[in-house]
């Protein structure tokens, strides 16, 4: 084909209460399209309940050369995680 | 033949070998999405097929299987309209093809699903699901490729060209559907199928044919085309050849 259709990202929702995750990308002409083809992609064995494409060029990224200064400096700040705390077991799951 | 058997095999058949076409595109398909996508409907159409076949051999109550009635029928025994035996011919071809039927199938079986025959109903209410979104799918296509570039468009008047004389077959009544009240008159379900099919067309920018000639023979299974004994042919060979053959 000489024009590739754009590039989506799909993103599907598990079941009700969980977030969207990121599941892979599709080529599709338009945005329903691109939620059709992901339907028949990546829910046919009944992974979602819910899915969201949002086309790739849309999406601004980090730059991963920029990663040392962008991560590196809150590696060895072991204070801002709460793992300090005695959580009592009636609290159950956090 | 009792017309109750018959008609439900008419479902089975018509699932069965559009199910089958449909498979042809696997792995040749336009784009990896539409590949998929033709695959999944053919899956679900084989689905409903074996729902329907395993009813008719409950009906039959010759202790014939599903697979039975799949495999071991030969051309003059299959009930399906002549449409859906149809070679795919392009991917635009195939997707009308596949329109015209979804635009019948859709309203039949949501009619079916007021069948007094409860496993007819149920069948029915299960295969409406997917229909609806065959047809979703199958409407877009075509208005897309319609109303597209100049070669889509010279394409998907040819293909409606040879299709047209084919889908009045879906809805003409005959004795077999007169003999039984399990099912309503597939002549009932014209009014539907004509408002889908006026609007798709009109949107994809194609000029509705204006002849009523059918091709008839199908349902009845007397004058199938010279395509569909090639079909089964392919589709029926691996049970035929190794008749002990299991998954």
């Amino acid at each position: 084909m000489a024009q590739e259709w754009p590039l989506w990202e799909v993103f599907i929702r598990g079941q009700h209460g969980m977030s969207h995750r990121h599941v892979g990308s599709l080529h599709a002409p338009d945005a329903d399209r691109a939620i059709k083809n992901a339907r028949d992609v990546y829910t046919r064995r009944n992974e979602g309940v819910s899915i969201w494409v949002v086309e790739a060029a849309q999406i601004a990224a980090s730059n991963p050369t920029e990663k040392g200064p962008m991560f590196d400096p809150a590696k060895d700040k072991v204070y801002r995680h709460p793992t300090f705390y005695d959580i009592p077991d009636d609290a159950g799951k956090m | 033949m009792d017309a109750a058997l018959e008609c439900v095999l008419r479902q089975a058949d018509n699932a069965l070998v559009l199910g089958h076409r449909l498979s042809e595109w696997c792995g040749v398909g336009p784009v990896l999405e539409e590949d998929i996508a033709l695959a999944n409907t053919a899956l679900d159409l084989i689905g409903q097929a074996k729902l329907w076949l395993e009813y008719a051999a409950e009906v039959q109550g010759a202790g014939r299987t599903a697979d039975d009635l799949a495999f071991r029928r030969d051309v003059y025994d299959f009930k399906n309209a002549l449409l859906v035996e149809l070679p795919n011919g392009d991917f635009g071809q195939t997707l009308l093809r596949e329109f015209f039927f979804d635009a019948f199938h859709l309203p039949w079986l949501q009619a079916l699903t007021a069948s007094p025959d409860a496993r007819v109903a149920e069948v029915a209410a299960k295969s409406a699901k997917e229909a609806a979104y065959h047809l979703e799918r199958s409407a877009e296509t075509v208005i897309a490729l319609g109303d597209g570039t100049d070669e889509s468009h010279a394409r998907m008047a040819a293909a409606l060209a040879y299709l047209w004389p084919y889908t009045g077959e879906l809805m003409v009544d005959d004795a077999v559907d007169l003999g039984q009240d399990a099912m309503p008159l597939p002549s009932s379900i014209r009014p539907a199928w004509d408002t889908t099919v006026n609007a798709v067309l009109a949107e994809a920018m194609l000029t509705r044919p204006d002849s009523d000639f059918a091709h008839t023979g199908g349902r009845s299974g007397v004058r199938h085309t010279e395509h569909l004994g090639h079909m089964l042919a392919q589709m029926q060979f691996l049970p035929r050849a190794y008749p002990t053959a299991t998954w």
